[in-house]
């Protein structure tokens, strides 16, 4: 059976996506566990530091947190795909695929497309939190499809920065504790938990240009929890969040798709 | 007679460390060829090159005629290769890994699901095939990954110490399950630091160490290389150790051996029953009584330790033994 190169990469690359899915299926706990951190950091901002968090204009605080928690919750879900890459490679299971003869991007093609997947499940179960909380999408319906689309391009273009992590270091730990030295500035050095204005110099100009806070300023803009009175930055990224999102998605995927495969053809297990 | 893997002057280099130092390897088709080796030898790094997983620093390497470094991907359309870890994935079930595998071989939907029932079935895991691999034992994991290798019927199956970490119950009967396969003409690498292993399943065994090979052969011909038959006996009276070392030199071929507790001779022989019953009965006339008196010959373990025993102390290079093969 012969069938032509992009025909193969994608569909082994779906053979490999459903292996992940089963996955889910058979051990959703791990679903959990990973949930269990947005929501508590929902329950902390809304009720324990936002009191004492200033944001500017007529909206209510757990209004302008939720989309920056969906922000913090599809980029740490991108641990996921970088832990299940090591996980794999310590196991073994990547060079049972590298002997095989499939296409040589679709483990990683499968990983990042089964952790849309995941993060479809929870982006949804986080939006249902934020409604219980008193968040709400006051835009209309395809305004509010764009910020859940946004945020999931978004999400799939740090998982290539994760799987390139993933295969890079030697275990499952070591990529959570990689990840965490990655994600934690980057959440929290932008606009999800505090307005722009609280920042200053050049940890301002940072938190502009951060697409951690374009994503969330693109989701705050068109899911409507933002008050159009109060003036946005005047840096062009957060004039512009939903197509400085997307450019910068795509050049995420443009540099890391070619190093993780790369480092995955380099890669064995000791 | 082809030839299915043909290698030469493989070398890999690890920073300060060099895994493979000029290894040669060739394995005929339909046969079966053991890397027999100490751990750190380099037989998991020369398995990786031919399976395409690593590219050697130095040599060429052919796999059913295809060049392993030009194209790789035709190698891989012909090898099955079942590692040192069982890489089975224990979230899917039995059916579910060698489903996965066969697509990924390109069998199609179809083919790739009776396949994998078919090999459920021969493998002994048909009742087992519908749970997670995680349920499974150690000897389970093992059969399923051996099965994974063989879900395209690849001409030439490569097993990295497949029975390495199992017990002695789940070797003898993944040794059974190799054997069937071999005997339908299976041509087949394995690598195994057990040496009862090579002797049990391999038709030539290539001795390797420090990245070299230091001797190849037939089980035979390498204990034939070590020293042949040999006469060993225990005495019951130290005290009669010259008697009996006077015996054994009428029988000998070569320098009697003492140990140092005066009482466990050895003496190399050429035709073992004769010199046998003549040592027996020299001892009967003379009256020296035994606790223990035998024909022995060198087993694997025998040749391995003379062959790396030595490598390990002086210069390697010194120490080479070719045995015709």
């Amino acid at each position: 059976m012969t069938t032509s190169a992009p025909v193969r990469v994608a569909r082994d690359g779906w053979i490999v996506a459903r292996r992940n899915l089963i996955k889910i299926k058979r051990v959703p706990e791990v679903l959990v566990f990973v949930l269990i951190s947005p929501i508590m950091f929902v329950l902390l901002f809304a009720y324990v530091f936002g009191g004492a968090i200033d944001v500017p204009g007529e909206v209510d605080y757990k209004e302008f947190l939720v989309p920056g928690i969906f922000v913090q919750t599809v980029v740490f879900g991108a641990t996921f795909t970088g832990a299940g890459l090591a996980e794999d490679m310590q196991k073994g299971i990547i060079d049972r695929f590298r002997s095989l003869p499939m296409s040589r991007s679709a483990v990683l093609i499968g990983r990042t497309t089964s952790d849309v997947f995941y993060n479809v499940i929870s982006v949804t179960i986080m939006a249902l939190t934020g409604l219980v909380i008193g968040w709400r999408i006051r835009e209309g319906v395809l305004d509010a499809a764009t910020a859940f689309l946004i945020l999931l391009v978004f999400a799939y273009s740090v998982s290539w920065i994760m799987a390139y992590v993933g295969l890079l270091v030697p275990s499952v730990e070591v990529v959570n504790n990689a990840s965490f030295i990655v994600i934690f500035p980057l959440t929290f050095v932008s606009n999800a938990f505090v307005p722009t204005e609280s920042f200053d110099g050049v940890l301002r100009t940072f938190v502009e240009w951060n697409p951690v806070s374009t994503a969330t300023q693109a989701c705050r803009e068109l899911f409507g929890n933002t008050d159009p009175s109060v003036p946005v930055p005047d840096a062009w990224s957060m004039q512009h969040p939903t197509i400085y999102t997307l450019l910068i998605s795509m050049a995420i995927v443009a540099v890391f798709a070619p190093l993780a495969t790369r480092q995955y053809k380099l890669s064995t297990t000791k | 007679m082809a030839d299915m893997v043909r290698a030469s002057g493989l070398v890999k280099r690890y920073k300060s460390v060099e895994a493979l130092s000029g290894l040669d390897l060739t394995v005929q088709e339909g046969t079966v060829l053991a890397l027999l080796g100490p751990n750190g030898a380099g037989k998991t790094t020369a398995v990786r090159v031919l399976a395409t997983l690593l590219t050697p620093d130095a040599g060429t390497a052919e796999v059913a005629g295809i060049d392993v470094l030009a194209n790789p991907a035709g190698v891989r359309e012909r090898i099955g290769l079942s590692g040192q870890y069982a890489a089975v994935d224990e979230h899917l079930t039995g059916y579910e890994n060698l489903e996965m595998v066969g697509r990924l071989y390109d069998l199609g939907r179809v083919k790739a699901r009776a396949r994998a029932r078919e090999l459920l079935e021969q493998f002994g895991l048909a009742e087992a095939g519908d749970r997670p691999a995680k349920t499974y034992s150690g000897g389970m994991r093992r059969r399923l990954d051996l099965a994974g290798a063989l879900v395209a019927a690849p001409p030439l199956l490569i097993l990295d110490e497949p029975t390495t970490g199992l017990d002695v119950r789940s070797r003898l009967q993944l040794w059974d399950v190799i054997r069937e396969l071999v005997a339908g003409g299976t041509t087949l690498l394995l690598t195994t630091q057990y040496l009862e292993e090579a002797d049990r399943l391999a038709d030539e065994i290539v001795v390797i160490d420090h990245g070299k090979a230091i001797a190849r052969g037939t089980a035979d011909q390498l204990k034939a290389q070590t020293g042949g038959e040999r006469i060993e006996v225990v005495l019951a009276d130290a005290a009669r150790r010259d008697a009996a070392e006077r015996v054994l030199a009428l029988v000998a071929r070569g320098p009697v051996q003492v140990d140092d507790d005066g009482r466990s001779l050895v003496a190399p022989v050429h035709d073992g029953q004769r010199a046998l019953a003549r040592t027996l009965r020299e001892f009967e006339d003379a009256g020296i009584a035994v606790l223990e008196l035998g024909l022995r010959r060198p087993t694997l373990d025998d040749v391995f330790l003379s062959l790396t025993g030595h490598a390990a102390e002086a210069d390697p290079s010194s120490e080479t033994v070719e045995v015709s093969a």
